[in-house]
């Protein structure tokens, strides 16, 4: 297949340190300095080899999928189609027919709250969320709630911003239709105890979807093995393109669902009388798909699939730790988020520097970090701030990155002094 | 941080750090929420107004630095002044800020300590931190009772 880079060998899983090299991205100046990037956990940058493959995409073979006859129609439909097959692969899913391409996390879960929440809501069900749920995992669930009538619960936390598990017990009941829960907060970093908390969700029998878009970058995910019902999570955050997003839902539930939009590729016939849908994945794609970002996302499953992922766990993890011991150094300074389980996201405030100021300044020393409410405002709620600044760290990140964010930080405390 | 210094000027961080005309204001005429969704900043302003004139006014809320000043300076200034006087502050402020100015140094000099938010408009990203206050201002002599976003 030409039309997406070869995959790398397996025998030549790769070591963590080289990788910076394979992000052209970050091979640039920002006002002056070397460009620190530090927010990945808002969108992470895209290797050499995902370019390409969308690149040879475009410039080769674009056509579109499933529907015709000649030469470049079918290489777009095989290279949109082994997408899907690598997409399987890497999550473990036992059939094909279980990932749908969405435009992402958002569309995902607004596919699973629209059509199954639609379906199979009444005013006397709940839906159980989290506080610490971006807002994509909230908003749909609120809408579904208002046009069924049923009720929106969400599970508290404590100060270190893990979830109160007893709580989520209590939550729990017949009531209980739909458990939706992120895998990892994007506002605090914590990682959650995703078996437990579906094979708990289980045991009552309801339904669980989990939102992988921040889970996905820094963790092997084994959909069989966790259980879960529906995984969610985007290609821009796991070093692939934005705009494509996938849906892993498991086989006879997708079957049972209503098509959530209409239109072209997800039907069989239609008569003004009758259409009849296409099977899976089919059905949930309707209209023509972003074709060269799958297969964006594709090539992004092979240089995953190139890194030795234990080996980058740990990785991540010691850069955590550097940065949470020299950030703790500094006076005024505040960890919010401060779980046993995180990923290598540090969310913080420093003395009363609002978060939006240290934004800028570092920005004007080449440090790239998000700042505001990360889109999970009842995070700010619990934890009685406006916003905080989150320095993001990936795969591409070193120590050296941290010692210029740190720097940075000594820089606005003396602005502001 | 020299490029830094034309935006946190210390009129700048002096107003952030002891923020003039701030909390409630009883029997205010007006009441005005501003909120700024991509950082967070979130004021209220309080109003009371005669004869087409503010007689005082006041300010509470999070917001960073800039915004906290500027809501400080916008109410140092707006006080006592007439509708008239405002509108044509609100445009001269929005034009400083937004760089599209043809104001000449005399006119920044018009505007007292409100031109230390003139290295604002080097920074596009924090136009809306800068002008959440004067917009709820204008909404408040406008009569209107809407809540203000930037976004």
């Amino acid at each position: 297949m030409s039309s997406t880079a070869e995959p790398l060998s397996p025998l030549n899983l790769r070591g963590v340190s080289s990788l910076r090299n394979d992000f052209p991205v970050l091979h640039q100046d920002i006002n002056g300095k070397p460009l620190v990037y530090l927010d990945s956990a808002a969108s992470a940058q895209r290797p050499q080899m995902v370019i390409d493959a969308m690149v040879t995409q475009e410039e080769r073979n674009h056509a579109n999928v499933h529907r015709g006859v000649h030469q470049l129609s079918q290489r777009s439909t095989e290279a949109y189609e082994g997408a899907r097959e690598k997409i399987q692969r890497f999550i473990n899913a036992q059939s094909h027919e279980e990932i749908v391409f969405t435009r992402g996390t958002t569309e995902s879960i607004n596919l699973v709250a629209s059509s199954l929440g639609k379906s199979i809501l009444t005013s006397a069900d709940e839906v159980l969320v989290t506080w610490m749920e971006h807002h994509s995992n909230i908003v749909p669930w609120q809408l579904v709630c208002e046009q069924t009538g049923a009720k929106l619960r969400a599970v508290p936390m404590n100060s270190n911003g893990e979830l109160d598990l007893d709580e989520y017990t209590k939550l729990l009941s017949d009531r209980t239709k739909i458990v939706a829960i992120g895998h990892v907060s994007n506002a605090l970093g914590t990682i959650n105890p995703i078996e437990h908390i579906i094979s708990t969700a289980h045991n009552i029998g309801a339904l669980v979807l989990v939102d992988g878009a921040q889970s996905i970058p820094h963790m092997k995910i084994d959909v069989q093995t966790i259980d879960c019902d529906f995984y969610a999570f985007s290609g821009h955050k796991m070093y692939g393109p934005s705009g494509i997003g996938v849906l892993y839902g498991k086989k006879a539930l997708l079957n049972d669902m209503p098509p959530y939009q209409g239109g072209g590729e997800m039907v069989l016939t239609v008569s003004f009388e009758k259409t009849t849908y296409n099977g899976l994945p089919c059905k949930f794609e309707a209209g023509t798909p972003n074709i060269t970002g799958a297969v964006g996302l594709g090539a992004t499953v092979d240089y995953l699939n190139s890194i030795e992922f234990d080996a980058l766990c740990q990785y991540e993890a010691d850069l955590l730790d550097y940065a949470t011991e020299k950030f703790l150094e500094l006076p005024g300074a505040r960890i919010i988020g401060t779980a046993n389980q995180k990923v290598s996201v540090l969310s913080f405030m420093l003395g009363d520097i609002h978060a939006h100021d240290l934004g800028t300044i570092l920005d004007q020393d080449g440090i790239a970090i998000r700042t505001g409410h990360h889109c999970a405002m009842p995070v700010m709620e619990h934890f009685g701030i406006p916003a905080t600044a989150r320095a993001s760290f990936a795969l591409y990140n070193n120590n050296e990155d941290v010692d210029r964010f740190i720097l940075g930080l000594k820089n606005a405390l003396e602005l502001f002094s | 941080m020299n490029d830094l210094r034309e935006l946190y000027r210390e009129v700048i961080l002096d107003h952030n750090r002891h923020p003039r005309n701030f909390g409630e204001l009883e029997n205010a005429d007006k009441v005005i929420e501003g909120v700024n969704p991509l950082c967070g900043d979130r004021i209220t302003l309080y109003v009371k107004m005669k004869n087409e004139q503010i007689q005082d006014i006041s300010f509470k809320g999070t917001g960073c630095a800039i915004s906290v000043a500027s809501s400080s300076l916008m109410t140092e200034k707006a006080k006592g002044s007439s509708f008239e006087e405002i509108e044509i502050l609100f445009h001269r402020v929005h034009e400083m800020l937004t760089g599209d100015s043809t104001a000449d140094a005399s006119d920044l000099d018009n505007l007292d300590k409100l031109a230390a938010l003139s290295g604002v408009h080097a920074y596009p990203t924090r136009v809306k931190c800068a002008t959440l206050a004067w917009h709820a201002l204008k909404n408040a002599i406008a009569g209107s009772d809407d809540q203000i976003s930037t976004e």
